[in-house]
Protein backbone atom coordinates (compact mmCIF):
# COMPACT_ATOMS: atom_id res chain seq x y z
CA UNK A 1 0.00 0.00 0.00
CA UNK A 2 0.95 3.45 -0.86
CA UNK A 3 1.48 6.29 1.67
CA UNK A 4 -0.70 8.97 1.35
CA UNK A 5 0.15 11.93 0.01
CA UNK A 6 -0.27 16.04 0.83
CA UNK A 7 -0.88 18.95 -1.83
CA UNK A 8 -0.62 22.89 -1.70
CA UNK A 9 -4.05 22.93 -0.19
CA UNK A 10 -2.85 20.96 3.00
CA UNK A 11 0.57 22.98 3.32
CA UNK A 12 -1.54 26.28 3.59
CA UNK A 13 -4.17 24.78 5.72
CA UNK A 14 -0.37 24.14 8.00
CA UNK A 15 0.41 27.67 7.66
CA UNK A 16 -2.71 29.09 8.18
CA UNK A 17 -3.42 26.67 11.66
CA UNK A 18 0.22 27.52 12.30
CA UNK A 19 -0.53 31.27 12.15
CA UNK A 20 -3.60 31.13 14.43
CA UNK A 21 -1.87 29.35 16.74
CA UNK A 22 1.13 32.15 17.11
CA UNK A 23 -1.39 34.54 17.37
CA UNK A 24 -3.05 32.68 20.28
CA UNK A 25 0.18 32.06 22.01
CA UNK A 26 1.68 35.27 20.83
CA UNK A 27 1.34 36.45 24.16
CA UNK A 28 2.79 33.73 26.47
CA UNK A 29 6.25 33.56 23.70
CA UNK A 30 6.76 37.30 24.62
CA UNK A 31 6.69 36.33 28.13
CA UNK A 32 8.89 33.62 27.92
CA UNK A 33 10.85 35.75 25.88
CA UNK A 34 10.67 38.60 28.39
CA UNK A 35 12.78 36.44 30.67
CA UNK A 36 15.87 35.62 28.81
CA UNK A 37 15.59 37.32 25.28
CA UNK A 38 13.84 40.99 24.01
CA UNK A 39 10.20 40.18 24.82
CA UNK A 40 9.87 40.51 20.94
CA UNK A 41 9.32 37.04 19.86
CA UNK A 42 5.22 36.73 20.32
CA UNK A 43 4.74 39.66 18.45
CA UNK A 44 7.57 39.25 15.48
CA UNK A 45 5.93 36.14 15.00
CA UNK A 46 2.40 36.97 14.63
CA UNK A 47 3.29 39.95 12.42
CA UNK A 48 5.48 37.60 10.36
CA UNK A 49 2.68 34.75 9.81
CA UNK A 50 -0.35 36.64 9.25
CA UNK A 51 2.25 38.31 6.44
CA UNK A 52 2.70 34.51 5.55
CA UNK A 53 -1.26 34.23 5.70
CA UNK A 54 -2.29 37.23 3.76
CA UNK A 55 0.51 36.13 0.68
CA UNK A 56 -0.52 32.39 0.32
CA UNK A 57 -4.65 34.00 0.28
CA UNK A 58 -3.91 36.50 -2.41
CA UNK A 59 -1.75 34.14 -4.78
CA UNK A 60 -1.62 30.55 -3.84
CA UNK A 61 1.15 28.62 -4.97
CA UNK A 62 0.45 25.45 -6.61
CA UNK A 63 2.83 23.21 -4.78
CA UNK A 64 3.65 21.59 -1.68
CA UNK A 65 7.23 23.63 -2.13
CA UNK A 66 6.03 26.27 -3.57
CA UNK A 67 3.83 26.86 -0.79
CA UNK A 68 6.84 27.13 1.64
CA UNK A 69 9.41 28.25 0.21
CA UNK A 70 6.82 31.85 -0.43
CA UNK A 71 6.18 31.62 3.26
CA UNK A 72 9.98 31.00 3.91
CA UNK A 73 10.58 34.55 2.01
CA UNK A 74 7.87 36.71 3.28
CA UNK A 75 8.70 35.33 6.75
CA UNK A 76 12.68 36.39 6.80
CA UNK A 77 10.99 39.52 4.95
CA UNK A 78 8.36 40.77 7.89
CA UNK A 79 9.64 39.16 11.16
CA UNK A 80 12.44 41.82 11.75
CA UNK A 81 13.96 39.61 14.64
CA UNK A 82 16.57 37.01 14.26
CA UNK A 83 13.59 34.14 14.17
CA UNK A 84 12.88 35.71 10.62
CA UNK A 85 16.04 34.22 8.91
CA UNK A 86 15.76 31.41 10.58
CA UNK A 87 12.38 30.27 10.28
CA UNK A 88 12.07 31.98 6.53
CA UNK A 89 15.04 29.22 6.03
CA UNK A 90 13.53 26.27 7.89
CA UNK A 91 10.40 26.86 5.65
CA UNK A 92 12.66 28.12 2.15
CA UNK A 93 15.06 24.82 2.27
CA UNK A 94 12.14 22.36 3.28
CA UNK A 95 10.47 24.26 -0.04
CA UNK A 96 13.26 23.72 -2.40
CA UNK A 97 13.98 20.13 -0.37
CA UNK A 98 10.57 18.83 -1.87
CA UNK A 99 10.88 20.35 -5.27
CA UNK A 100 8.12 20.81 -7.62
CA UNK A 101 5.92 17.63 -6.75
CA UNK A 102 2.18 18.46 -7.08
CA UNK A 103 1.83 16.14 -3.92
CA UNK A 104 3.93 14.54 -0.87
CA UNK A 105 4.25 11.77 1.44
CA UNK A 106 5.12 12.20 4.99
CA UNK A 107 8.18 10.38 4.42
CA UNK A 108 9.22 12.72 2.04
CA UNK A 109 8.64 15.78 4.25
CA UNK A 110 10.40 14.72 6.98
CA UNK A 111 13.57 14.18 4.65
CA UNK A 112 13.03 17.53 3.43
CA UNK A 113 12.59 19.09 6.84
CA UNK A 114 15.63 16.95 8.30
CA UNK A 115 17.62 19.06 5.71
CA UNK A 116 16.05 22.03 6.54
CA UNK A 117 16.89 21.92 9.96
CA UNK A 118 20.54 21.23 9.19
CA UNK A 119 20.39 24.98 7.34
CA UNK A 120 18.85 26.15 10.10
CA UNK A 121 21.88 24.99 12.57
CA UNK A 122 24.88 26.10 9.93
CA UNK A 123 22.85 29.66 9.61
CA UNK A 124 22.29 30.35 13.83
CA UNK A 125 25.87 27.94 13.91
CA UNK A 126 23.75 26.19 17.15
CA UNK A 127 23.65 22.33 17.94
CA UNK A 128 21.27 20.34 19.76
CA UNK A 129 21.57 21.19 23.39
CA UNK A 130 22.23 25.05 23.16
CA UNK A 131 18.63 26.17 24.61
CA UNK A 132 17.28 27.20 20.40
CA UNK A 133 14.19 26.20 18.14
CA UNK A 134 17.11 23.17 17.16
CA UNK A 135 15.83 21.47 20.03
CA UNK A 136 12.47 21.14 19.30
CA UNK A 137 12.65 20.97 15.68
CA UNK A 138 15.81 18.22 15.32
CA UNK A 139 13.61 15.13 17.59
CA UNK A 140 10.55 16.78 15.51
CA UNK A 141 12.27 16.02 12.49
CA UNK A 142 13.48 12.82 13.26
CA UNK A 143 10.14 11.35 14.73
CA UNK A 144 8.19 12.52 11.65
CA UNK A 145 9.71 9.57 10.13
CA UNK A 146 7.32 7.94 12.26
CA UNK A 147 3.79 9.85 12.33
CA UNK A 148 3.09 13.42 12.21
CA UNK A 149 1.84 12.72 16.79
CA UNK A 150 5.18 11.52 16.83
CA UNK A 151 6.53 14.59 15.86
CA UNK A 152 4.36 16.99 17.95
CA UNK A 153 5.24 14.43 20.61
CA UNK A 154 8.90 14.96 20.16
CA UNK A 155 8.77 18.55 19.65
CA UNK A 156 7.01 19.50 23.01
CA UNK A 157 9.36 17.25 25.38
CA UNK A 158 11.82 19.18 23.19
CA UNK A 159 10.47 22.49 24.07
CA UNK A 160 9.90 21.55 27.67
CA UNK A 161 13.44 20.08 27.43
CA UNK A 162 15.31 23.46 27.37
CA UNK A 163 14.39 24.54 30.57
CA UNK A 164 16.90 23.57 32.60
CA UNK A 165 19.44 24.23 29.97
CA UNK A 166 21.97 27.34 30.11
CA UNK A 167 21.56 29.39 26.78
CA UNK A 168 24.58 29.22 24.36
CA UNK A 169 23.35 31.51 21.28
CA UNK A 170 21.07 34.52 21.15
CA UNK A 171 20.72 37.05 23.26
CA UNK A 172 19.92 34.61 25.82
CA UNK A 173 23.80 33.23 25.67
CA UNK A 174 24.68 37.21 27.89
CA UNK A 175 22.68 36.03 30.62
CA UNK A 176 24.54 32.84 31.57
CA UNK A 177 23.36 30.95 34.09
CA UNK A 178 20.52 32.78 34.66
CA UNK A 179 19.43 31.78 31.66
CA UNK A 180 18.76 28.29 33.10
CA UNK A 181 15.10 27.62 34.52
CA UNK A 182 13.06 29.22 31.79
CA UNK A 183 11.80 27.51 28.47
CA UNK A 184 13.53 28.55 25.46
CA UNK A 185 10.92 31.23 23.53
CA UNK A 186 12.18 29.49 20.01
CA UNK A 187 11.64 26.13 21.20
CA UNK A 188 8.37 26.72 22.03
CA UNK A 189 7.21 28.67 18.95
CA UNK A 190 8.92 25.84 17.12
CA UNK A 191 6.68 23.33 18.94
CA UNK A 192 3.89 25.09 17.97
CA UNK A 193 4.51 25.11 14.28
CA UNK A 194 5.14 21.48 14.65
CA UNK A 195 1.31 21.19 16.36
CA UNK A 196 -0.25 22.70 13.89
CA UNK A 197 0.99 20.03 11.15
CA UNK A 198 0.24 16.64 13.21
CA UNK A 199 -3.64 18.86 13.51
CA UNK A 200 -4.02 19.37 9.80
CA UNK A 201 -2.91 15.64 9.48
CA UNK A 202 -5.33 14.48 12.13
CA UNK B 1 32.06 48.94 -15.50
CA UNK B 2 34.05 50.97 -13.24
CA UNK B 3 32.09 51.87 -10.58
CA UNK B 4 33.53 51.51 -6.91
CA UNK B 5 32.90 48.84 -4.50
CA UNK B 6 29.70 50.00 -2.11
CA UNK B 7 29.13 49.33 1.52
CA UNK B 8 25.57 48.41 3.07
CA UNK B 9 25.56 49.17 7.24
CA UNK B 10 23.24 46.93 8.70
CA UNK B 11 21.95 47.48 12.25
CA UNK B 12 19.03 47.09 14.66
CA UNK B 13 19.09 51.03 15.00
CA UNK B 14 18.56 53.29 12.05
CA UNK B 15 19.95 55.98 14.11
CA UNK B 16 23.40 53.88 14.42
CA UNK B 17 23.38 53.41 10.64
CA UNK B 18 23.00 56.38 9.42
CA UNK B 19 25.02 57.78 11.94
CA UNK B 20 28.38 55.29 11.37
CA UNK B 21 27.53 56.26 7.89
CA UNK B 22 28.38 59.89 8.80
CA UNK B 23 31.36 59.42 10.38
CA UNK B 24 32.77 57.17 7.86
CA UNK B 25 32.23 59.45 5.44
CA UNK B 26 33.45 62.31 7.35
CA UNK B 27 36.59 60.29 8.07
CA UNK B 28 36.79 59.57 4.68
CA UNK B 29 37.61 63.07 4.24
CA UNK B 30 33.78 63.83 2.67
CA UNK B 31 33.14 64.92 -0.70
CA UNK B 32 33.40 62.01 -3.86
CA UNK B 33 33.42 59.01 -1.57
CA UNK B 34 32.20 55.21 -2.54
CA UNK B 35 28.64 54.75 -1.80
CA UNK B 36 27.79 53.86 1.46
CA UNK B 37 24.00 52.84 2.40
CA UNK B 38 22.31 52.68 5.70
CA UNK B 39 19.88 49.64 6.21
CA UNK B 40 18.79 50.37 10.20
CA UNK B 41 16.12 49.50 12.39
CA UNK B 42 12.24 48.09 10.46
CA UNK B 43 10.36 50.10 8.00
CA UNK B 44 8.40 51.33 10.26
CA UNK B 45 10.99 53.18 12.51
CA UNK B 46 11.28 50.60 15.56
CA UNK B 47 14.76 48.32 16.16
CA UNK B 48 15.56 45.67 14.14
CA UNK B 49 16.34 44.56 11.15
CA UNK B 50 14.52 44.57 7.68
CA UNK B 51 15.55 41.95 4.77
CA UNK B 52 13.81 44.41 2.74
CA UNK B 53 15.46 47.28 3.43
CA UNK B 54 19.02 45.38 3.24
CA UNK B 55 17.93 44.35 -0.02
CA UNK B 56 17.20 47.92 -1.30
CA UNK B 57 20.35 49.63 0.64
CA UNK B 58 22.75 46.94 -1.56
CA UNK B 59 20.91 48.22 -4.63
CA UNK B 60 21.37 51.84 -4.02
CA UNK B 61 25.03 50.76 -3.33
CA UNK B 62 25.74 48.03 -5.80
CA UNK B 63 28.49 49.84 -9.23
CA UNK B 64 28.83 46.65 -10.44
CA UNK B 65 31.55 45.45 -8.78
CA UNK B 66 30.69 44.68 -5.29
CA UNK B 67 29.00 45.15 -2.09
CA UNK B 68 30.73 44.59 1.41
CA UNK B 69 27.83 44.52 3.68
CA UNK B 70 28.53 45.09 7.60
CA UNK B 71 26.26 44.36 10.35
CA UNK B 72 25.82 44.94 13.91
CA UNK B 73 24.60 41.87 15.94
CA UNK B 74 22.23 38.62 16.17
CA UNK B 75 19.48 38.96 13.44
CA UNK B 76 21.39 41.65 11.30
CA UNK B 77 24.06 38.99 10.71
CA UNK B 78 21.48 35.79 10.19
CA UNK B 79 19.62 38.06 7.82
CA UNK B 80 22.27 38.96 5.43
CA UNK B 81 23.66 35.24 5.73
CA UNK B 82 19.89 34.01 5.13
CA UNK B 83 19.69 36.88 2.20
CA UNK B 84 23.11 35.36 0.67
CA UNK B 85 21.75 32.07 0.67
CA UNK B 86 18.84 32.56 -1.29
CA UNK B 87 21.31 33.41 -4.37
CA UNK B 88 19.05 36.21 -6.06
CA UNK B 89 18.25 38.53 -3.29
CA UNK B 90 21.31 40.41 -2.90
CA UNK B 91 23.15 42.02 -5.81
CA UNK B 92 26.11 39.97 -7.45
CA UNK B 93 29.37 40.47 -6.13
CA UNK B 94 27.52 40.73 -2.45
CA UNK B 95 29.94 39.69 0.86
CA UNK B 96 29.18 39.68 4.35
CA UNK B 97 32.16 41.12 5.85
CA UNK B 98 33.19 39.35 8.93
CA UNK B 99 34.57 42.75 11.02
CA UNK B 100 33.85 45.76 14.04
CA UNK B 101 31.33 47.64 12.68
CA UNK B 102 32.49 50.82 13.16
CA UNK B 103 35.86 50.66 12.40
CA UNK B 104 35.36 48.06 9.61
CA UNK B 105 33.35 50.64 8.32
CA UNK B 106 35.43 53.52 8.59
CA UNK B 107 38.32 51.37 7.00
CA UNK B 108 35.96 49.47 4.31
CA UNK B 109 34.71 53.09 3.06
CA UNK B 110 38.48 54.95 3.30
CA UNK B 111 39.62 51.66 1.24
CA UNK B 112 36.63 51.71 -1.77
CA UNK B 113 36.99 55.45 -2.34
CA UNK B 114 40.59 54.99 -2.80
CA UNK B 115 39.60 52.32 -5.54
CA UNK B 116 40.36 49.06 -3.92
CA UNK B 117 38.42 46.10 -4.97
CA UNK B 118 36.23 44.08 -3.34
CA UNK B 119 39.48 41.59 -2.13
CA UNK B 120 40.73 44.67 -0.55
CA UNK B 121 37.84 46.44 1.25
CA UNK B 122 37.13 43.32 2.97
CA UNK B 123 40.90 42.95 4.17
CA UNK B 124 40.50 46.25 5.12
CA UNK B 125 37.63 46.31 7.18
CA UNK B 126 38.38 42.72 8.83
CA UNK B 127 41.89 43.70 10.21
CA UNK B 128 39.92 46.48 11.83
CA UNK B 129 39.89 43.50 14.41
CA UNK B 130 43.74 43.43 14.71
CA UNK B 131 43.82 46.67 16.35
CA UNK B 132 43.57 46.51 20.44
CA UNK B 133 42.36 49.13 22.49
CA UNK B 134 44.25 48.14 25.37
Amino acid sequence: MSEPTYDAAFFRAWLEGAAAAVDREADRLTELDSAIGDADHGANLKRGFAAVTATLEKEPPATPGAVLATAGRQLISTVGGASGPLYGTLLRRTGKALGEAPEVSRTALAEALTTAVAAVSQLGGAQLGDKTMLDALVPAAEALGTSFEAAREAAEAGALATVPLQARKGRASYLGERSIGHQDPGATSSALLIAALAEVAA
Amino acid sequence: MSGRVGIVLVSHSAAVATAVAELARGLSGGGDTAPIVPAGGTPDGGLGTSADLIVRAAEAADGGVGVAVLVDLGSAVLTVKALLAEGDELPEGARLVDAPFVEGAVAALVTATAGGDLDQVVAAASEAYAYRKD
